[in-house]
């Protein structure tokens, strides 16, 4: 490839110069799927006939190709595919890690698992305002912030996520969702524009936007002149505002109880682990120095994430809004993790992200079920459902298990394990906060199985009074939901029976986050510098 | 050059976040507008400013002869652009939207999702 110029440059070292195995286009898969079925939504907007079965379909392929590729990560260790044949800093690249590819195959899980209810919810004119194409771009954001090995693409990816839940959000456009949006998205706004900022500032201080490549610069050469701890506390700022961190939070509670149920699952599921998988990227494989130093503070925000969280939630009369500060309190005790950042410490948070997408993704579906049955959203407005669902009720009773943290669910492993590392590095005060969050959690959402299952009637009949009755549910409805919810239910049971796998995987990611030697030979295609 | 840029942009986060903290809708959109301009600014000055020619390569070359401008703040910028104007032109419509159905662009009286007094959570059994 020498030129006439007489100038000969060795390309060995910047170049990608194997031919890709058809395995390898793996690693795009999880995002071009949801695209390409988005598109295909979006022509077919007119004719929403099979759009459920369409989005099922997706859903599927996405399962099975985020399944593949953690299955080939566990195996060979980080992947990488570059786009371009440029290989980093100067090309943009994928690079898969256990810690990405795990929470990538969970989200994707959770968004079968969505299609499969939303084929049974979303109305004609739900499809028509283009609900799936929504979805189905949200996905393709989602799994394309787990799997990017760029800053900049991760920023674009937030973006994608975020201009579809915006979508989501309004669809119906009631008053309570409008006013939800507003908040929803002028905070979030703010926030990636943060996220932007501080990238920014890292491109103008390292020249690079490739993750390897950062890490490398940062790591290897020692000292780096410039304001890296600014950024690091900008970064920290835009994602812990993503992830609904206290005092960052106030925007969740605000709007995640107006969109239509399935939504809310959704985002509950997914969106805030996001910006928690982006907190564990950035500060831990980047910025470790910076996170050192910022330990203390990240322990003080966890903690009070945690509490705050839980008592806004004792604090509510709606079952979503209990959840969603339940939601928030879940994110603190992943801060928690972050915090500590020992190797068992990110363990327990990568367990307990995945076991909290399952578990407040399928409370919402469960929730948007009960809505159904008893025609209130409130906790003390419904009531004898017990009687009418008894599943139902069972399903929520594990699933209310799983979230305080209880045995034998996954809430327990992940909590145990984050427990276990606080106490390893003799932070005892933060276990403390954990187990007392735990506890007022329980209380908190036993309360509303308590009064949704428990009673007899809504607020105001005597117990056992005559002529209480609940809606009945259609067939398809009642089919899909308890699906959906029932193997979301079964899911958290089996993770707390035989946590082994689960927990393997998450200590193998959370060594490839804190000791990300692999990642950045795969990111520079073997070429090492 | 990078200092009265720097300046600029310091002044364009300052007048953003002032619009910002404003409570009404429509002065919060303005403030969102500067920002993502006072981001996209910040990103240019971050990639060195300096008056060089454009980065093509001759045809006979393999690298650039001589020093050329810096073109990944561009294409950053490019995209940022994209993004924010997608999102201004969003949250317009949203706010549009809002002020016609809520009837207020007064974020203090946009309280329907959570009402100012919301009935206790239920104390006996």
């Amino acid at each position: 490839m020498a030129g006439d110029s007489g100038k000969t440059i060795d390309l060995t070292g910047v170049m990608v110069e194997a031919t890709l195995q058809p395995a390898d286009y793996l690693v795009v898969a999880p995002v071009v799927i949801p695209i390409l079925f988005g598109a295909l939504h979006l022509m077919l907007r007119n004719r929403s006939v099979n759009h459920g079965f369409m989005a099922i379909l997706g859903m599927a392929l996405l399962t099975l190709a985020t399944f593949g590729l953690l299955q080939r990560v566990l195996e060979t260790g980080p992947v990488t595919m570059t786009m371009g044949r440029w290989l980093p800093p100067f090309g943009i690249s994928f690079s898969v890690d256990v810690a990405g590819a795990l929470l990538a195959f969970t989200s994707a899980l959770i968004a079968l698992g969505g299609a499969v209810y939303g084929a049974a919810t979303a109305t004609a004119l739900e499809t028509r305002y283009g609900f799936y194409p929504f979805f189905m771009l949200m996905m393709a954001g989602v799994s394309g912030a787990f799997l990017t090995g760029d800053v900049f693409n991760l920023y674009v990816w937030f973006e994608v996520l975020l201009i579809s839940s915006f979508g989501m959000i309004v669809l119906g456009s009631e008053q309570r969702q409008l006013d939800g949006t507003m908040k929803y998205a002028f905070l979030n706004l703010v926030a990636t524009t943060m996220f932007l900022v501080a990238t920014g500032l890292l491109y103008g201080t390292l020249g690079t936007l490739n993750m390897a490549d950062i890490w490398q610069k940062l790591n290897a050469s020692g000292e780096v002149r410039g304001p890296v701890m600014t950024i690091a506390v900008l970064y920290f700022l835009a994602f812990a505002m993503k992830a609904a961190a206290f005092p960052l939070n106030f925007w969740l509670p605000a709007s995640y109880h107006t969109p239509k149920y399935l939504v809310s699952a959704l985002f509950a599921g997914l969106l805030t682990k996001v910006g928690v998988y982006a907190l564990l990227r950035i500060s831990l494989m980047l910025f470790s120095d910076q996170r050192d130093q910022l330990a203390l503070f990240m322990a003080w925000v966890a903690a009070l994430t945690m509490l705050i969280g839980v008592l806004g939630a004792l604090a509510q009369r709606e079952v979503r809004r209990v959840l969603g500060y339940l939601v928030i309190s879940g994110i603190g005790t992943m801060l928690a993790g972050l915090a500590i950042g020992s190797q068992t410490a990110v363990a327990g948070v990568l367990v307990y992200a995945v076991h909290s997408m399952i578990v407040m993704a399928a409370l919402y579906l469960a929730a948007g079920i009960m809505n159904r049955l008893s025609g209130s959203a409130d906790m003390a407005g419904g009531g004898g459902l017990y009687a009418a669902s008894p599943m139902l009720a069972g399903a929520f009773l594990i699933l209310a298990f799983s979230v305080s943290g209880l045995p034998p669910t996954s809430g327990f492993w992940g909590k145990f394990v984050l427990v276990k590392s606080a106490l390893e590095v003799g932070a005892w005060w933060l276990a403390f906060v954990i187990l007392l969050s735990g506890l007022l959690t329980t209380i908190a959402i036993f309360r509303v199985w308590t009064f949704a299952f428990w009673r007899g009637g809504p607020e105001g009949t005597p117990d056992g009074a005559e002529g209480w009755t609940v809606n009945a549910l259609d067939a398809k409805f009642r089919l899909h939901a308890a699906l959906t919810v029932g193997v979301l239910t079964a899911m958290t049971f089996a993770l707390g029976l035989a946590p082994e796998m689960l927990l393997s995987a998450a200590a193998d990611g959370a060594r490839s986050l804190l000791y990300p030697m692999s990642y950045v030979d795969s990111a520079f295609g073997g070429v090492s510098q | 050059m990078e200092i009265y840029l720097a300046l600029l942009v310091g002044c364009f986060f300052i007048v953003s976040i002032y619009l910002l903290l404003s409570k009404y809708v429509i002065r919060i959109l303005l403030g969102v507008a500067i920002l993502s301009n006072a981001v996209n600014l910040l990103i240019f000055t971050a990639g060195r400013l300096n008056r060089e020619v454009p980065p093509i390569i001759p045809e006979a070359l393999q690298v650039p002869a001589e020093a050329t401008a810096n073109p990944l703040p561009q294409a950053l910028i490019l995209t940022a652009i994209v993004i924010s104007f997608s999102f201004f032109a969003f949250l317009l419509v949203l706010g549009f939207r809002s002020f016609q159905d809520l009837n207020t662009d007064d974020t203090d009286n946009m309280r329907f999702a959570e009402p100012v007094d919301p009935p206790p959570p239920p104390e006996g059994y």
